[in-house]
């Protein structure tokens, strides 16, 4: 019998050729988007481009709410599924930065060009898109630029609107700026803390073990690498930044670590942190210090399985295109896909050529690709092909 | 007060024209031609994001331009190659009347645009702008699309400059304020309405374009003013707010030689109108100084500030122009 994904599989290599024409397009909104400086909670001024953008493509609903989300609706011919397609619209980059973005003959080069401004150009671009490929999809197609995504952001935007919207959504789609091939089902459960370290006022430095922020940190980062971590379920601590000190000749007074707890399982994601809690009491006790652990956000673990069609036809599309599937549990806005019981997945678009402190640099070639994976997918998704029976 | 009547009427804010759709239908209304010239020297950072910018906006998706070329002055780093890549035509300043002899600098690429190129207007954008934005063309076309009068549409900007740091939210035009504007008040108090005369972007009628001689270095945008003030009056400009522009920043030196050419064409602009007769043989040697630690070296440049003729002077011109 023949495979009802045939006749999408085999319009890629068509579709990937017309994508090549709209590159201007693409990039335009790229540039146009990226330059406008969006660090997380100040989103607006993106926000507003993306609305209007939605606005001159004759959009339904574009609109935004109250945690600040752009949103448009791409009316189908039927209307009976509703299909959201989300980008997160904050950088990493604070508004002060130079968000200058060039364009050379073969990438891209900018603060948050990669992440995520790429896979927010792909969403707003994508209704022009679809109308040059002359593809009309029976289902509603929303697309969002979600606000509060990142770090303390949490995920609020999508959040937000998956808690509160009427639409019922039958599928998700993560849209990220790189990698190309990056395949997530699945979330795992996370911690994201910050620790604090201050010395209080008339802090009396002659007492045993009064040594200072580094060195109590130091201790506290050695003391947090003596607890065993277990390989199943898989778990890891990530030391994310450091900062303290403001030269020679002072002993350093503060401090503040990032770190993550990231395991498959929501259990030991608690039983770590409580451990990492007892450490900072036990140190504080110590150093007569102050010490806090401050959980920023928190995500729980889940997802589909790797045999839901969504996955196994997502992977068949990279399969026919060359390319290579990375399976890779995701902490963006699948998570929210996820706790809303939605089927989901989080894709790239382009490979990613340099990234620096400054600005993030991505190829321009593998985004004729990444289009038309998307595309592919979202076809798939639309005749039913991706419904688990 | 006169100059503040002109400023009131003619100077607008690029907003005013983001209906591109009602811009693109008065266009074609008129049966209008635009082409928009990037003239480049070493732009290869910049000229990709200008190009791709507008060929999106204002090619692709509203048909407000006809054509986008570079005009380039030769180049040693891949400007004309990484322009080609995008889809903008692009030529080699001295390719163009190759039978007259090679002169090199801004203005002569600006000249040549006139023959080259096919618009009854043609906008012309400096490549070397960091925040380029539609904006940049459309601010300058509407006012002459909107109003028949107007012939020459100037932008002027709150100009930062670009720093390692971030972004200055103030400075730059320093020749225009130091220089420009003391000469403007003193001989042409209207021209003084221009809030920044110096600036590379702006948008002309061919039927302008082609009677104006063209200084081919530092001089090309004040002789501009000068002329079309002396022939048209103020009814002939306007001025557009394009917000900001992010540029890079020039050394005082540099600015010291752009000074100076500036004043040639000034004052034999000012000779030529019969407005200063006893001005001596113009020396074309400007020296400035360079300190190494206790020495003062003198650096003497020889800066000449050459002209070309009136494009409609020209036969080949009018040749391909079929003698309208």
């Amino acid at each position: 019998m023949k495979d009802k994904m045939f006749e999408i599989l085999k319009s890629i290599p068509d579709m990937e050729k017309k994508l090549r024409e709209i590159r201007d397009v693409l990039l335009t909104n790229l540039v146009m988007l990226g330059e406008i400086p969006s660090p997380t909670f100040q989103e607006q001024s993106r926000m507003n481009f993306l609305v209007h953008r939605f606005n001159q493509y004759n959009l339904l609903n574009c609109s935004t709410d109250e945690i600040g989300n752009g949103l448009g609706i791409l009316p189908g011919k039927s209307g009976d599924r509703n299909i959201l397609l989300v980008a997160h619209m904050d950088s990493e980059y604070d508004d002060k930065a130079d968000h200058t973005i060039s364009i050379q003959p073969n990438s891209v080069t900018g603060p948050g060009v990669a992440d995520n401004a790429l896979g927010l150009a792909v969403i707003a671009s994508l209704p022009y898109i679809l109308e040059k490929l002359n593809i009309e999809l029976n289902s509603n197609l929303i697309l969002m630029g979600s606000a509060r995504s990142l770090g303390a952001g949490n995920l609020e935007g999508i959040r937000f609107f998956l808690d509160n919207t009427d639409i019922n959504i039958s599928t998700g789609l993560s849209v990220e700026g790189v990698r190309l091939g990056r395949l997530s089902n699945s979330a795992i459960g996370m911690a994201r803390c910050e620790v604090h370290y201050w010395v209080p006022e008339g802090y009396d430095w002659t007492q045993f073990g009064a040594v200072g922020s580094i060195v109590t940190l130091n201790e506290f980062i050695n003391r947090i690498l003596e607890i065993p971590i277990p390989t199943r379920p898989a778990t890891s601590i990530v030391f994310s930044s450091i900062e303290s000190g403001r030269g020679y000749s002072k002993v350093s007074t503060e401090a503040e670590l990032k770190f993550e707890i990231q395991s498959e399982s929501e259990e030991m994601v608690e039983q770590l942190l409580q451990q990492i809690n007892s450490i900072a009491i036990e140190i504080a006790t110590k150093t007569a210090a102050r010490v806090v652990v401050k959980e920023l956000s928190r995500r729980k673990p889940g997802g589909i399985d790797f045999s839901h069609p969504l996955v196994t036809n997502a992977r068949k599309i990279m399969e026919t295109m060359d390319i290579k599937p990375r399976i890779t549990p995701s902490m963006s806005e699948l998570s929210a896909f996820i706790d809303a019981g939605i089927p989901a997945l989080t894709i790239g678009i382009s490979s990613l050529e340099t990234a620096s402190k400054t600005a993030e640099s991505v190829k321009i070639d593998p985004m004729y690709k990444g289009l038309a994976q998307l595309i592919s997918l979202l076809v798939a998704i639309d005749k039913g092909y991706c419904d688990e029976n | 007060m006169k100059i503040d009547k002109w400023i009131k009427e003619n100077t607008f804010h690029h907003s005013a024209f983001e209906d591109l759709d009602k811009l693109v239908k008065e266009k074609e209304k008129q049966n209008l031609k635009i082409s928009l010239c990037i003239p480049t020297l070493n732009e290869e950072k910049t000229i990709g994001k200008e190009i791709v910018l507008f060929n999106s906006e204002l090619m692709t998706r509203y048909p407000l331009l006809d054509e986008i070329a570079v005009i380039d002055s030769g180049s040693i780093d891949n400007t004309l190659e990484v322009a080609r890549s995008f889809g903008a035509d692009t030529y080699l300043a001295s390719d163009i009347l190759p039978n007259l002899d090679n002169k090199k600098g801004k203005g002569e690429n600006l000249w040549k645009a006139i023959y080259q190129l096919k618009g009854d207007i043609i906008v012309y954008i400096d490549a070397d702008i960091k925040n380029i934005h539609p904006r940049f063309v459309y601010g300058l076309l509407a006012p002459l699309i909107y109003n028949k009068k107007t012939k020459y549409v100037k932008a002027f900007y709150d100009r930062p400059l670009a720093f390692s740091e971030g972004i200055r939210p103030s400075g730059g035009g320093r020749v225009t304020e130091i220089l420009i504007r003391p000469l403007f008040s003193l001989f042409f108090p209207e021209l003084s309405a221009i809030i920044q005369p110096l600036s590379g972007e702006y948008a002309v009628r061919r039927e302008v374009l082609e009677k104006l001689s063209f200084p081919i270095g530092y001089g090309v945008e004040t002789a501009h003013l000068l002329d079309i003030y002396r022939e048209y009056g103020m009814d002939a400009f306007a001025q557009t707010d394009l917000d900001q522009r992010v540029h890079r920043n020039q050394e005082t030196m540099s600015l010291g030689k752009m000074s100076f050419g500036i004043l040639q064409t000034f004052l034999h602009r000012m000779k030529s109108y019969g407005m200063m007769t006893d001005i001596p043989e113009l020396s074309t040697i400007l020296r400035q100084f360079q300190a190494h630690d206790d020495v003062f070296e003198s650096i003497e440049q020889e800066i000449v500030e050459e002209e070309r003729p009136p494009m409609i002077t020209i036969p080949e011109y009018l040749k391909k122009r079929g003698n309208k």
